[in-house]
């Protein structure tokens, strides 16, 4: 997996690619936070446009950057990843687009 | 006879790629849907991931994934560990339940496993290890067309 990190207008946005899984989590959620704390956003949009696979790690993902930063956005989730999201309620907790 | 395969390898994180991509070759040749093939690969990475995570906490061993295509049309899926074993298995079932502190799991794989899987059973003994058993009718339209 890869990240690319940009601000906009006090956003902190995220493009994440590649196959979300356990393993392949951990480097990008530590950058994430890194990002995250260095830029005191006020809100985080993560765009899974170049997401291919996402088992419950992808979960787990949101659930933990919540911590961080209460206001996050998931755009461009495609249909099988978005039925994982539904299962796991977690729009409680962010939008999703 | 049954096409079978038995595919055993390290409980490494980084195998939880290899797995899916074993079953994804396995099962092309029953031409699933891409939801199909999207829920089997959860389905299989989830329960991979357990046996690494849970089930060896990280630590040596092996975990040894079966499928077979019963029919033309049904696969049976086997992930299988000697791992530390569940105590409670009503309680690991439960969706959000999860013994990581860290609030970086999301305590949903069995939830993903059954939600995807037309038949989900756990099998485990303390200290001997974990067997997951999971079966998928395909060509099934979905029940519901929104979920």
């Amino acid at each position: 997996m890869t990240a690319r990190f940009s601000m906009r207008d006090n956003v902190l946005y995220a493009v994440i690619s590649g196959e979300i899984d356990h393993h392949s989590i951990k480097p990008i959620r530590d950058e994430t936070d890194v990002q995250i704390l260095k830029n005191s956003p006020k809100g985080l949009i993560i765009d899974f446009k170049n997401i291919t696979f996402m088992d419950s790690s992808g979960i787990g993902f949101i659930m933990g950057r919540y911590k961080l930063i209460h206001n996050i956005t998931i755009v461009n989730a495609d249909a099988n990843i978005k039925k994982i999201m539904l299962l796991s309620g977690i729009g409680r907790i962010a939008t999703i687009n | 006879m049954k096409n079978e395969i038995k595919v055993k390898f390290s409980a490494l994180s980084e195998n939880e790629g290899f797995a899916r991509s074993v079953i994804s070759a396995f099962i092309v040749q029953l031409n699933p849907t891409v939801t199909e093939m999207a829920d089997i690969r959860t389905a299989v990475s989830e329960a991979v991931t357990n046996s690494i995570v849970h089930g060896y906490k990280n630590t040596e061993g092996f975990v040894e994934l079966v499928a077979k295509i019963l029919s033309k049309d049904e696969i049976y899926i086997k992930v299988s560990d000697k791992g530390c074993g569940i105590a409670d298995i009503d309680q690991a079932m439960q969706p959000m339940f999860t013994t990581d502190t860290n609030g970086e799991r999301a305590g949903l794989g069995f939830a993903v496993m059954e939600a995807f899987m037309d038949t989900l059973i756990v099998k485990s003994k303390l200290n001997q290890g974990t067997t997951i058993i999971m079966r998928k009718k395909l060509g099934v339209p979905p029940l519901d067309d929104d979920f």
